[in-house]
């Protein structure tokens, strides 16, 4: 492309001590965020996609965890290796995180306004009238009504997709130029996730800000982001543009998760196809491809080797030595 | 899959009027009754033997409530639960027991609803014993061949709920489900704490069991494309009661109540083509307490097309040849 990407992450590790084992819970993680961009990071538990992105904002507790390898270059300075005062300018800033549990994300003693005004006074050096009005409008911003009455409510006399626009809002007070998304909606029902997503899609907009969104939920994705990174075992197993991910997906893991699910659409009129066994021990990755033992097709090199990734199309990328095609055209076959 | 047109003859539950409010006091040591949480607010169903029904709803709206009440878990509740047409109600002690062994229920957090303490043998082979159905070495037996048809090796049945993963346990539970033989079984969201890979793979085994013993199934969820998949008929509830209850297709391809269109206009689908082209209705604003549902229809204060008369009456759910839907705008 054109511009220099916004956020430049390259062999991130992470691990993480746990009863003289290591969990190895990001091995060699490496991508791209271009400037306007959504991204959506996909996978289920242990794929390291929360570790990731704690990583990179410097949110991993230390101990247990270790962040152990890897560069994450974001406007010329490497995110992993400033010091504590350097990662708080950019914390809360620039980068902003929403997590999937309001209740547990937002402080049950203070006030929404004492919340939201935190990063006015720390970042923006607001405080007093101003810090108020700005407070006033971020609420109004993501649609709580009532406002300016609010501000002085605790969190418990929100509901849950109320408290989690109120996360949005204090994500978003400084203007930040990238917005991490980790699961936002998967606790809330599927009416209050529609506004949420609603919301983020006009404010992005509007703020002209890149997002990262990670889940679980492949439906989510599709109609919310440009690219997709799915993971697996701490890894990157397949990168691709939206449409094209669906289309044509390249990696075993991708296609099985696909078939693994049932469409509000289609549900009903075809067989699911389980990915068989479970995700892998951290503890003890195998020594080849992470995904070999639950592949349906696999080969002789799996074992063995780790594969690199490698373009199967236009800015598309899998983590698999097979032929285009082949992973859904094995199962396929493997079905009839 | 049975559909409810294409059978006669009476229906193996039968659920009428079904309500549960939870009383809200004032005062400790004199508490007065102010109000109540309307959990389920008059709740009817029939369902067949054979078929699953679906029952779907947003968290509040009285989904799992209505399951537990009509395993009769709920002393508050009131109205009347037929099984083979015995009202439930009607029974106490060694009577309803003898109904329950036919009744289990699968939950939806296997590490809560698995005692940690007791071995796999004795959480799956409690109900043999509590249903006097065999005893000693039998036990055992029919334990380990419980656990083959679930897809696990039968030889672990001497280890404790601990050393399995999320989705084994669920197995460990479906187990314990059939081991009394029943006739009817309740999945009260039984697969909503899986990963995803997992969650096919125990979807696709309830609905082997339900072929091969000939299973009922009240199976509860809030995921709409995995209820359509296993579903014959799926009920919707809002607030504590069913506002449309059709067969599966007849109500994704068809939806008439404005909460149900909503509701599946807001599931997302892995497609980002169709993504990109649906219609989206979003509701505004939030469920209304239970303990205050509104006046006339509880969905007046977000739906997108409510009329005069939906503040007034409470519309009742009406039957539109065996598609059943409660909305003024349809009378």
């Amino acid at each position: 492309m054109t511009a220099e990407p916004l956020l430049c992450v390259q062999g991130l590790r992470t691990i993480f001590h746990s009863q003289k084992q290591i969990v190895r819970a990001v091995n060699g993680l490496s991508f791209t965020l271009d400037k306007g961009e959504t991204l959506g990071i996909v996978g289920e538990s242990g794929s390291g996609k929360t570790v990731s992105m704690l990583s990179i904002m410097r949110l991993v507790p230390s101990p247990p965890g270790q962040i152990v390898g890897g560069e994450a270059w974001f406007e010329g300075k490497d995110l992993l290796r400033l010091d504590d005062a350097g990662i708080r300018k950019v914390r809360g800033k620039d980068l902003a995180i929403v997590f999937q549990d309001p209740m547990t994300s937002l402080n049950p003693v203070l006030t929404i306004r004492r919340h939201l005004v935190e990063p006015l006074e720390l970042h923006l050096g607001l405080d007093g009238h101003a810090a108020r009005q700005r407070a006033i409008e971020l609420l109004q911003m993501v649609g709580i009504p009532d406002a300016a009455n609010r501000l002085g409510d605790y969190p418990h006399q929100f509901s849950g997709g109320m408290r989690q626009r109120v996360m949005i809002a204090l994500a978003l007070s400084c203007n930040p130029k990238i917005l991490i998304a980790d699961e936002p909606t998967t606790a809330l029902d599927v009416t209050v996730q529609a506004q949420i997503i609603d919301l983020v899609k006009s404010l992005r907009r509007e703020i002209g800000m890149s997002v990262i969104w990670i889940t679980h939920d492949l439906g989510i994705v599709a109609g919310l982001v440009d690219r997709i990174i799915v993971m697996y075992a701490g890894n990157v197993v397949e990168i691709a543009p939206v449409m094209a991910l669906y289309a044509r997906p390249h990696h075993p893991y991708t296609v099985g998760l696909l078939d693994a699910i049932p469409r509000l659409d289609t549900a009903g009129s075809r067989p699911l196809r389980p990915i068989p066994g479970r995700p892998p021990d951290l503890v003890e990755l195998p020594e080849g491809c992470a995904f070999a033992p639950r592949c349906f097709c696999q080969g002789e090199r799996c074992q063995d080797e780790r594969p690199g990734l490698r373009e199967v199309g236009p800015g598309h990328y899998s983590a698999c030595g097979k032929e285009v095609g082949e992973a859904a055209r094995l199962a396929k076959l493997s079905a009839d | 899959m049975v559909s409810s047109s294409s059978v006669n003859g009476a229906p193996l539950v039968d659920v009428r009027d079904l309500r549960v409010h939870f009383p809200v006091t004032r005062g400790t040591l004199w508490a007065k009754r102010v109000g109540a949480v309307k959990a389920v607010d008059g709740v009817s169903f029939k369902i067949f033997s054979g078929e699953t029904l679906g029952l779907v709803g947003e968290s509040g709206c009285g989904k799992s409530t209505t399951a537990m009440a009509l395993i009769q878990m709920h002393p508050e509740s009131s109205g009347q639960v037929f099984f083979e047409g015995t009202d439930l109600v009607t029974l106490q002690g060694e009577q309803l027991r003898r109904m329950r062994r036919h009744m289990q229920m699968v939950f939806q957090d296997p590490y809560a609803s698995l005692n940690p303490r007791l071995t796999v043998e004795s959480i799956v082979g409690e109900p043999i014993l509590v249903h006097g159905l065999g005893h000693g070495r039998k036990i055992r037996e029919r334990v380990r061949e419980l656990l083959s048809l679930v897809g696990l090796d039968p030889r672990v049945i001497t280890r404790y709920p601990h050393e399995f993963s999320g989705g084994q346990l669920q197995r460990i539970g479906i187990a314990r489900a059939l081991a009394a033989d029943p006739k009817f079984v309740v999945c009260d969201e039984p697969i909503s704490s899986l990963d995803v890979s997992i969650q096919a793979q125990i979807l696709n085994l309830l609905e082997k069991l339900q072929h091969k013993f000939s299973l009922t199934y009240l199976f509860i969820a809030h995921d709409l494309a995995v209820v359509r998949h296993i579903s014959s008929r799926i009920a919707v509830m809002y607030l504590g009661k069913i506002v449309e209850l059709a067969d599966r297709n007849e109500l994704y391809q068809n939806p008439l109540h404005p909460y149900t269109k909503a509701l599946l206009s807001a599931v997302p689908i892995p497609d980002p083509v169709l993504e990109r082209r649906r219609e989206r209705i979003i509701l505004t604003g939030d469920v209304p307490s239970p303990i205050r549902p509104p006046e006339g229809c509880n969905f007046n204060t977000r739906c997108p097309v409510a009329k005069t008369v939906c503040f007034e009456q409470d519309p009742p759910l009406e039957d539109y040849h065996g598609h059943h839907v409660a909305c003024h705008l349809l009378r």
